[in-house]
């Protein structure tokens, strides 16, 4: 697939006013903020290797998911971003013969996620994840919300029409919704049906919140309400987000790793990757010379 | 279509080759005979079904000439054979909804955890395994199921239940359960399959456990599915003949005492159509009045059956 920056192509929607500006125009003024070292990190994967059967997807992956910073996983189809993505919360694990070998820490306490021991729906309560296609429950709106917490033991409707409350609203949808929280959650467009899945992942409050092409369902207005709402919540939350789209990772995210092949090529601040990638590849592929 | 302009403009050089124009003529002779055989075909089923409803509601329509339809639907008498005949539909239709609940009572806790087990625990090949066992239980002859009721679950339900009859309710209803089993697993693990792993997926990665996923996203996602597989069940249990016929007797009886025998509706009507009442007389007619009222009752469960499976069918 040959993705070129001035001319998309791909099937995603994008902002239309965006995709005259270049990729370095966008990144500006993140670059200089984002140059202090040092950086808490939330997450550590270590050279990991992930087979689907006889299938090596994943080759020696090495990435640092750094706190309360927006992360982008870039890459052709097929390169192993979602398949990355999906070893941070063990989603692997729910189909037969796939495999981990290595690490990936989760800090501050240093768990390896894929560890043969770790038990999945343990990393699962604290790891949240948005999918491509929104896929709220056949409930209402506040019970898509609530389900994850009702999981964790919270019952009480006091602390739940809170909770509920202040994960719509970090979602950006509680005044679109807040008269309707009893209604089926399929009675939403496909924007606010993303925003609910947003807000149902947000409401147990995750360490770590994986995003898996979560605007590419989406029309241009939604994704840009999806976007700000990303750039947003980097404020208090470590996000992992794989993108098919350039212009998106150049604008909402403060690290970006690319893959190709199952490898791990590139990975730097956004503001370098996209004006000055160290790798040839990399170059050619975020100026769109190759796909 | 090409192969008319063909023929309308005689033969003509088709690619290099030439094609003979009565070739082309017995080839729409064919096409044309082809067409005329499926309609027929086709034909003949909608015109018996639709012989058999005008049948049922003409002999009907005779026999509440003579009784009312008020009589037929309140009097909890039916003894159309008697000197004092009276037509209550009363005693055949209580015993054959007693027959089809305790039917229902089996097959619904059991087909529901048995179509979860399939549809979200069992590894494929034992899926691929269980299902034809239970095709199996669907295949045996109806005939079996009912002297098996007769002659192997009534005497054992007597050893603790002395005071249960050698026709009873109870035991067909049990044995008609196991029968409608199949039905209401497979309809209700199709509706459950059909929720898409999207869904499943976003549980499990909520922090959901295997049991929470099928409990409380993947069930309220097939309701409307697994609801239609009650009701389709329950519209066979309601139509079911052999196993009534044999094991809850032959006598209507108006109660709903499940150990008492009772005649259903199909029950009376196998036992009428095998006498020798002389066609056109009252009581000859009862069947049909017996058949339009179960013919309805069905009629109403498979509209609503499909109608939901239709629905859930629509949600994704």
């Amino acid at each position: 697939m040959t993705v070129d920056p001035k001319s998309p192509t791909t099937s995603e929607s994008q902002r239309g006013s965006m995709n005259d500006l270049n990729l370095s125009q966008l990144v500006e003024g993140r670059g200089d903020a984002q140059a202090e070292t040092g950086n808490a990190l939330r997450a550590d994967v270590q050279n990991l290797n992930f087979w689907y059967g006889d299938f090596q997807a994943l080759k020696g992956i090495n990435l640092p998911v750094h706190d309360k910073k927006v992360t982008a996983l870039i890459g052709a189809s097929g390169c192993g971003k979602s398949t990355l993505l999906r070893c941070f919360n063990r989603m692997h694990d729910l189909y037969r013969n796939n495999r981990y070998d290595g690490a990936i820490n989760l800090y501050p306490e240093g768990d390896n996620i894929v560890g043969p021991k770790t038990d999945p729906m343990l990393i699962r309560l604290r790891v949240g994840m948005v999918f491509q296609k929104p896929n709220p429950f056949p409930k209402s709106i506040y019970e898509n919300v609530a389900a994850g917490l009702r999981i964790r033991g919270i019952n009480k409707r006091s602390v739940l029409d809170d909770k509920v409350e202040a994960a719509l609203t970090g979602a950006a949808l509680w005044t679109e919704v807040k008269d309707r929280l009893g209604e089926s959650a399929y009675g939403l467009s496909g924007g606010q049906q993303q925003r609910l899945c947003i807000a149902r992942a947000l409401a147990p409050e995750p360490e770590l919140l994986l995003l898996d092409e979560p605007t590419s369902a989406l029309d241009p207005i939604a994704t840009a309400k999806v976007e700000d709402l990303i750039e947003k919540l980097a404020d208090t939350i470590t996000i992992l987000i794989v993108t098919h789209n350039m212009q998106q990772a150049a604008r909402i995210s403060d690290h970006v790793g690319y893959m190709h092949l199952g490898e791990m090529v590139e990975f730097d601040l956004a503001s370098r990757i996209f004006v000055k990638p160290q790798k040839e590849q990399t170059r050619a592929y975020v100026t769109g010379r190759f796909g | 279509m090409a192969d008319q302009t063909v023929a309308t403009n005689g033969a003509l050089d088709a690619g290099g080759v030439r094609i003979d124009p009565g070739f082309l003529m017995r080839r729409r002779v064919k096409d044309l005979l082809a067409r005329f055989i499926l309609f027929l075909s086709a034909s003949v089923s909608v015109f018996v079904s639709a012989a058999i409803v005008y049948i049922l509601i003409s002999e009907s329509l005779s026999f509440f000439e003579v009784v009312s339809i008020w009589d037929f639907l309140t009097d909890t008498q039916w003894t159309p054979l008697f000197t004092d005949a009276h037509y209550g539909i009363l005693p055949l239709l209580s015993a054959t909804l007693i027959v089809s609940g305790i039917a229902l009572l089996v097959a619904v806790p059991a087909g529901t955890v048995l179509a979860v087990y399939l549809s979200e625990y069992a590894p494929p090949k034992l899926r691929e395994g269980l299902k034809p066992v239970l095709e199996l239980l669907g295949g045996v002859p109806t005939v079996i199921y009912g002297y098996f009721a007769l002659l192997f679950v009534t005497p054992m339900l007597q050893t603790f239940m002395p005071g249960l009859n050698g026709f009873n309710m109870l035991a067909p209803g049990l044995v008609m359960g196991v029968m409608i089993l199949p039905y209401v697993v497979s309809v209700s693990e199709d509706a459950m399959r059909a929720v898409p792993d999207t869904l499943r997926e976003g549980a499990y990665a909520l922090g959901f456990s295997r049991f929470h996923t099928a409990v409380r996203v993947v069930i309220p996602g097939a309701l409307s599915g697994i609801t239609a597989a009650y009701i389709l069940g329950m519209s066979r249990a309601v139509g079911e003949t052999m196993v009534v016929a044999i094991a809850a007797g032959q006598n209507p009886n108006f109660t709903l005492d499940p150990t008492e025998g009772a005649a259903t509706m199909t029950a009376y009507i196998v036992q009428v159509s095998l006498g020798d009442l002389p066609h056109g007389s009252i009581g000859y007619q009862t069947i049909f009045a017996v058949g339009l009222t179960l013919f309805l009752i069905t009629l109403l469960f498979n509209i609503a059956g499909f109608w939901l499976r239709r629905r859930f069918r629509e949600v994704y």
